[in-house]
């Protein structure tokens, strides 16, 4: 055991100590907070209030122009079309709106000039625009009132509860849809790089001639073992450092671009382009808005210490079970070009399930295809990950998901360390599937 | 003198062929014990399962008469024929590592490895990584990994190979200082005469079985065909039926070279035929010792009489 151990400090020494692993904790959060940041950022940047320039000759808009929306401001030039293209090119306008001289009951040539392009948003909002007024003008022939129409229509939030034998507990799909992908993510991209990690040294032990050297010292199980675990506790470190820093660096970042400050600018661009009224609105659903994510992060129940405790189960579990398999491909092998026919089916399983949950898992969480690749240990810690935080799952359920996940690793272990002891002797030899299950009979 | 390594009728089998067929021999302890045999023989197999790298099938190493087991591991010195050392690991650190992995405590390691560097006079490299060493270098670091535990027994796999004429030396120097200290070595080999004069003890191994063992001199002694070689000057010609020439060269300047078997009496009555009745100067006249090597190959054939030496194996 005290064996394993000197390797497993080994492994996570040298490991933690390389300037790449130094760079990669760094970059991490940086990535990662860029990753939410850059499209915060670049919404500042790019929003600098679009005008639309209307040529009103049919009268459309005589009562009121559109009121803005989105930082799309609309304004007044004149109604014919001829004069307002002249000005429209002298001006710094965005878009030109020309309302042609209409029928109201079939409403047809209007037209939208623009030096570039106009964005999908912007081209919506002036439709929506011109549909209002449209709107407006046939309900006032028809002698409806806006305003009590307005006042008719309804919004409902949906609040989704579900219903198990543990009692009710409400849940909202979207954080839960973001809470599963979050962790389902993470477990599947550590275990490929660490597991690849474990492979790469494992090879280099043998490429370097050095492993003979080793396992004379110790047995190639405690070796194996030993790279796995420090690797695992590279991993888990580096899986630290980046919750820290990323936290760190989004609190230092909250305060110049959080999603409030940005609103709380918006509303007032618009407030000083506009009347006063109208931004305050705009501000207060903001703010709504803001508060309903919250509420929903609340009201979503997840339960925390339990996603939290089945995710540290699953990822080291996970972890170990491909860690071991990984290990035994590098001990078959010689060189890096060797490990694709090895590695395929190794991480078939792990691809096709996070493939697959897109579609089936967070769709439906308790369907038999979720049931049973939580079931299932190669499959288990991405799907059962990927279930739990929808809530419904089954004590039992997880607890057989567990216990399989436990026992499969102990096979994989097995297995590999079989391989692992005739493989990494075995110089210069390409290895066959046949010739691998024939060594997990070796004797001694 | 009491053996520290017994095997007694070890086997071992692999897929298709068989390593190792009833092998026994015994390592006397202090001693320097040649394990020799051409490629292929199975010396690797043998020292892999002294090693507890792998198990025998059948049969049993004791050690110090005590059947082998993990604890023995810290008592035994091994280095591999196919070797090498962490690239990216500062040399103190991957001694302090593997020397560990042998069961020292961390101070005394420490003070051992320090006790090592001095001597091989490269205390400056501790701090550097393997990578920049150049080979001679890297092959005293990995010497050192090999005996920094002090072990009882040292294992050493084809330990010329690979290494320069320098560090050879030096080797041959430390394995005689360490056997002089009481530790046993284990030469496994294929050259064999590159080791003959350093053995005590020799086993000769040929396809997975032992062929013979014993002192070095015993075994030399037991194939002494009464063989002498005369160098000289003069027109030599043996007429006389105790002596047979077994060969003979004519070198320029009337010397000659001759190899000349007893068939009765003794070396002396060689010597003073030749200078009497056969009337040559005698320049040279010593006993033509088999070397192991010409050994081997005749216990060979003995049971295989077709049996060529591989020029690369044998005869290197």
């Amino acid at each position: 055991m005290s064996k394993i151990w000197l390797i497993a400090q080994r492994e996570y020494l040298t490991r933690v100590r390389k300037k790449s692993f130094i760079i990669m904790s760094l970059i991490g959060p940086l990535l990662t907070v860029a990753l939410f940041a850059v499209p915060v950022l670049i919404a500042k940047m790019s929003d600098n209030g679009k005008v639309v320039a209307v040529a009103d000759a049919g009268g459309l808009f005589t009562d009121k122009l559109p009121e803005p929306k989105d930082d799309i401001s609309f304004t007044r030039v004149s109604p014919d079309l001829a004069t307002a293209k002249t000005e429209f090119k002298k001006s710094k306008h965005d878009a030109l709106l020309y309302v042609p001289k209409l029928d109201i009951s079939n409403p047809a040539g209007f037209q939208v000039f623009s030096r570039k392009g106009l964005g999908m948003s912007l081209e919506n909002d002036i439709n929506r625009a011109v549909n209002n007024a449209i709107e407006s003008q046939r309900m006032q022939k028809a002698g409806i009132d806006r305003a009590l129409l307005d006042n008719m229509k309804v919004d409902v939030d949906l609040q989704t509860v579900s219903l198990s034998d543990d009692g009710e507990k409400s849940s909202s799909t979207g954080i839960s849809t973001v809470v599963a992908y979050v962790f389902g993510f993470l477990i599947y991209i550590f275990i490929f790089i660490y597991g690849v990690q474990i492979m790469r040294g494992v090879m280099e032990e043998k490429t370097n001639r050095i492993v003979e050297v080793v396992i004379s010292s110790v047995k190639p199980f405690q070796l194996m073992m030993g790279k796995v675990l420090g690797i695992a506790g590279v991993g888990f470190t580096q899986l630290a450092l980046w919750v820290i820093l990323s936290m760190g660096i989004s609190s230092v970042m909250a305060g110049s671009i959080s999603p409030d400050k940005i609103a709380e600018d918006r509303a007032a661009r618009t407030t000083a382009v506009m009347r006063p009224t109208t931004g305050k609105d705009e501000a207060a659903k903001k703010e709504n808005v803001a508060a309903k994510f919250t509420q929903a992060l609340k009201s979503a129940d997840l339960n925390v210490p339990l996603l939290v405790g089945c995710f540290l189960f699953y990822f080291l579990g996970g972890y170990l079970f491909y860690g071991a398999l990984f290990g035994a491909i590098g001990s078959a092998v010689d060189s890096e070009t060797d490990t694709q026919q090895f590695m395929m089916p190794v991480t078939m399983p792990l691809v096709l399930t996070f493939v697959v949950s897109q579609a089936i898992l967070t769709t439906n969480p308790n369907g038999q295809v979720a049931f049973w690749m939580s079931i299932f240990p190669l499959t288990s810690p991405i799907a059962m990950m990927m279930r739990l935080p929808f809530g419904g799952v089954p004590t039992w359920q997880l607890l057989l998901s567990m216990a399989l996940l436990i026992a499969g690793f102990i096979g994989a272990i097995w297995i590999a360390g079989r391989i692992y002891r005739v493989g990494i002797l075995m110089y210069g030899k390409k290895v066959t599937y046949g010739e691998l299950s024939k060594w997990l009979f070796y004797k001694g | 003198m009491k053996p520290i390594l017994q095997a007694i009728d070890v086997r071992k089998q692999y897929a298709n062929h068989t390593a190792l067929d009833g092998v026994s021999l015994e390592v006397p302890e202090g001693s320097i014990f040649g394990l020799l045999g051409p490629n292929g023989a199975g010396k690797t197999s043998l020292i892999r399962i002294i090693t507890q790298i792998t198990g025998a099938d059948s049969g049993q190493i004791l050690f110090r008469g005590e059947k082998l087991n993990p604890s023995h591991i810290g008592q035994i010195g091994y280095l591999p024929e196919e070797r090498g050392l962490y690239k990216k690991m500062k040399v103190g650190e991957q001694l302090m590592y593997l020397a560990q992995l042998k069961g020292i405590q961390k101070e005394e390691a420490r003070q051992k490895i320090k006790h090592w560097l001095e001597r091989f006079d490269i205390k400056s490299w501790a701090d550097k990584n393997i990578e920049d060493l150049s080979k001679g270098m890297q092959q005293k670091v990995q010497f050192i990994a090999t005996v920094v535990h002090d072990p009882q027994l040292v294992i050493l796999d084809e330990p010329f190979s690979g290494f320069d004429p320098i560090n050879a030396n030096l080797l041959k120097d430390e394995i005689l200082a360490m056997r002089d200290r009481g530790a046993s070595i284990i030469f496994s080999t294929h050259r064999m005469e590159s080791v003959e004069e350093m053995c005590d003890y020799i086993a000769l191994i040929n396809r997975s079985k032992k062929v013979l063992d014993g002192p070095v001199r015993q075994v030399r002694d037991a194939y002494r065909t009464q063989t002498y070689e005369v160098e000289g000057k003069g027109q030599l010609m043996v007429m006389h039926p105790d002596f047979e020439v077994v060969e003979h060269k004519e070198r320029e300047n009337g010397h000659f070279y001759d190899r000349i078997r007893i068939v009765h009496g003794t070396p002396n009555d060689l010597l003073r035929y030749l200078i009497g009745p056969a009337n040559v100067e005698v320049h040279t006249f010593r006993e033509r010792v088999p070397s192991i090597n010409e050994i081997f190959i005749q216990r060979v054939r003995e049971t295989q009489p077709d049996y060529v030496p591989d020029t690369d194996s044998v005869l290197a």
